[in-house]
């Protein structure tokens, strides 16, 4: 009777030790590979859930963090939607010559990743003259010396801020969301990477941080929105904003303002007197994949 | 108060022997279930690399965003849902072979749940935020996004399939009739809920007009058909694999039932996949490429186009050998017709289904994914997970099942215990 009981005590707590290390084995080297910042962050809030004061807090945290980071001062902003503004773009499609000016303007505004992979908001597509719709026929990493080649014309493509977007609808976690200015941004903080909305976007206008995001310090630019081009993280997708950090301000995005043709236009739909309201007026425009009902805000026109 | 403390010892008790039988076995079960974790521990270390570069260290890219992990996902959760076909002739039809063996099949699905359920963890990037998809504590997109609607549903199933063949076990164990006015219900709810996540999982992929290759209505019934077939194949293999190693007593008649069952569903399967290759292929629209990349190859890129071939060779075969009764009833032709039908349905709704959706992308750009090492080695770690879980259940349910293990002898032993 003795011996029996003793030999059950002993097996159970066998049992009992063997199994609490298991668990301790097998999350210590999960703990141990989260990094410092994920665990800061790990009981962050939903963008929408957080108080004003919350808010103050996480910048506060998230400026701190880029200083030692990059040695700059941010700002990070979290300027609401300006009222009665519906921001649209219009893309002049006879004018563009593909020189990707657009494209290296966007990473640089936008801090995003340099390398492995260096992510591209804006695509330019090179198609044979004679091709528009069907883009398999596309090219996307053309490089010849001189830009525009004979024969072929551009067909930049980003994000077209849908009105109805499928990317918002199938986010399992509302990580992304439509602003009231049109914008769709994420919550790098919320997404959980399951790259949902990437295979939901029939425009490409989701890129994925696969591996830790690179900048160089020297290149980083510390004006950033919270909801736009502050340096993001592994493993959370981003997107287009409509550089949302110029446009709230007044400004307009970073692919406008470096085409060198004047290709892109920027302005408001509501507003009748506004620069895009004057082409879909008076130019032939039309949207990328229309027939999908996603209502893009973004029109590519031809000269009338 | 009394009563209280006996049923918490008698309960003690039967976990105590639970543990103490799943630690004990033979030699080869000691082999068997250390490989298994020698594998997992493998799995689990590249994993860990995983975690610790990012996604990036995968073959996966902006291109082809979902690999080898959500392939392995689709096709478990066909495998999960296939155990409806054992429920559905024992419970309802009280089909006497299949109901001594249908508990064995619930516990499968149980496993197969938990595979697919790893699979998506895996795949996610950022596993310390998965708690925002838990319903309240998290904020889920219910009930517009597919992938949250999938969530509930593999969880309610997992759910179903612990909660009935764990009751019903325990019944047997204490040699008590089940209360069927309690389990038949969850019972009954199992079948829609088997039929409902492949479904789902089909949807998930299905509400997408970005991806053409999946937006085809054909693919819910498709998805269901190809897991009927895939699904019983394996259990057939289980089975005969727990007949040998064990003392049940699994009937040659209950495999035959359910490889005619695999026949009818591969006829279905073949036919479905018929249907949506002619209208592709006579209509010549657009939407083609992605069809044509898998079974023809577009402009020079080849990669899917063997093993697509192999997949459809592989399922007609095993058509025939089921169809035909002679074929069917012989168990090496049997197991054959199995080994075919699960390797083909792997590559048919794995790979083959998940890969071209990604090609071309919706801007035409066409990029061959193939899956990397560290991809393999996590995936196999997964399938060693869960055949280990499946393992372990088996190790209680089977003694349970044959009346080897039961309360009579704890009452034997407590008999012996008593000083005379």
């Amino acid at each position: 009777m003795e011996t029996m009981q003793n030999k059950h005590y002993t097996r159970r707590e066998f049992i009992r030790n063997l199994s609490l290390t298991t668990l301790a084995g097998l999350s210590l080297p999960l703990l141990s590979s989260c990094t410092k910042e994920e665990a800061e962050d790990f009981l962050q809030k939903h963008f929408h859930e957080m108080t004003e004061e919350e808010k103050k807090q996480v910048i506060e945290k998230l400026e701190q963090r880029y200083f030692q980071k990059y040695g700059r001062k941010f700002q990070i902003s979290t300027k609401e939607a300006v009222p009665d503004t519906l921001w649209a773009y219009g893309l002049e499609l006879s004018r563009c010559i593909g020189c990707r000016r657009c494209v290296y303007a966007c990473v640089k505004e936008n801090n995003s990743s340099r390398h492995h992979p260096q992510l591209h908001w804006i695509r330019v597509l090179r198609l044979k003259r004679g091709n528009l719709i069907n883009l398999e026929n596309s090219e996307h990493y053309y490089d010849p010396d001189l830009v525009p080649e004979k024969g072929f014309i551009y067909l930049p493509v980003q994000c077209q801020q849908c009105q109805n977007p499928p990317c918002v609808k199938v986010c399992p976690v509302h990580a992304t969301w439509q602003e009231p200015d049109g914008i769709v941004v994420v919550d790098y903080n919320w997404c959980i990477g399951c790259r949902y909305c990437i295979a939901a976007c029939p425009y490409k206008g989701r890129v994925f941080n696969w591996a830790e995001p690179n900048i160089p310090k020297e290149e980083v630019n510390p004006s950033v929105h919270y909801l736009g081009n502050r340096p993001r993280m592994k493993c959370a997708v981003d997107k287009c904003t409509f550089c949302i950090q110029r446009v709230r301000s007044g400004r307009y995005p970073a692919c406008v303002e470096a085409c060198p043709t004047g290709t892109r236009k920027f302005g408001n739909l509501l507003d009748p007197n506004s620069e895009i309201r004057y082409i879909i007026d008076r130019k032939r425009v039309f949207r990328l994949k229309e027939d999908f009902g996603t209502e893009p805000k973004f029109y590519y026109f031809f000269e009338a | 108060m009394e009563k209280l403390r006996d049923l918490f010892n008698e309960t003690w008790h039967f976990y105590k022997r639970t543990l103490i039988l799943v630690a004990k076995g033979s030699t080869l079960y000691y082999a068997w279930c250390f490989s298994l974790i020698a594998i997992m521990v493998t799995g689990f270390l590249f994993y860990l690399k995983q975690h610790e570069a990012g996604l990036i260290a995968t073959n996966m890219n902006d291109q082809v965003s979902w690999g080898l992990y959500i392939a392995n996902f689709t096709y478990l959760v066909g495998a999960a849902a296939a155990a409806v076909l054992l429920v559905i002739p024992s419970y309802v039809y009280h089909f006497k072979p299949i109901k001594e063996i249908v508990v064995l099949g619930e516990l499968f699905a149980a496993s197969a749940i938990v595979m697919a359920i790893l699979f998506v963890i895996v795949d996610l990037g950022r596993i310390d935020r998965v708690w925002h998809m838990i319903p309240f504590i998290g904020s889920m997109n219910f009930p517009q996004s597919l992938l949250a609607w999938d969530v509930l549903a593999l969880n309610g199933y997992l759910f179903l399939n612990l909660l009935i063949p764990i009751y019903l076990l325990v019944k047997f164990y204490y040699r008590k009739e089940p209360n069927w006015k309690f389990i038949l219900p969850f019972i009954l709810l199992s079948i829609p809920m088997a039929v409902a996540i492949h479904t789902v999982t089909a949807f998930l992929y299905n509400g997408l007009p970005a991806r053409p290759f999946w937006n085809a209505s054909i693919l819910a019934p498709r998805f269901l058909a190809s897991a009927f077939c895939s699904g019983p194949a394996i259990i057939i293999i289980i089975f005969q694999i727990i007949r040998k190693v064990s003392t049940s007593h699994i009937e040659d008649e209950a495999l035959f039932k359910i490889s005619e069952l695999i026949a009818y569903a591969m006829f279905l399967n073949l036919f479905l996949l018929s249907a949506e290759l002619f209208k592709e292929f006579y209509s010549q629209t657009v939407h083609i490429a992605s069809f044509r990349y898998v079974f023809q190859g577009l402009h020079g890129h080849n990669q899917l186009v063997p093993w697509i071939w192999a997949a459809m060779t592989m399922n007609v075969l095993a058509f025939i050998i089921f169809l035909i009764p002679t074929t069917r009833k012989w168990l090496s032709t049997l197991n054959l017709g199995c080994i075919f039908v699960i390797i083909g349905v792997w590559i048919e709704k794995g790979p083959g289904f998940v890969i071209p959706g990604f090609v071309p992308d919706p801007l035409g750009e066409i990029f061959e994914y193939i899956p990397n090492l560290l991809e393999l080695i996590v995936s196999f770690g997964i399938w060693a997970t869960g055949l280990l879980i499946f393992t372990l259940l088996m190790k209680v349910a089977i003694p349970i099942e044959t009346g080897k293990f039961t309360h009579t002898e704890y009452e034997k032993e407590v008999m012996a215990l008593r000083p005379r």
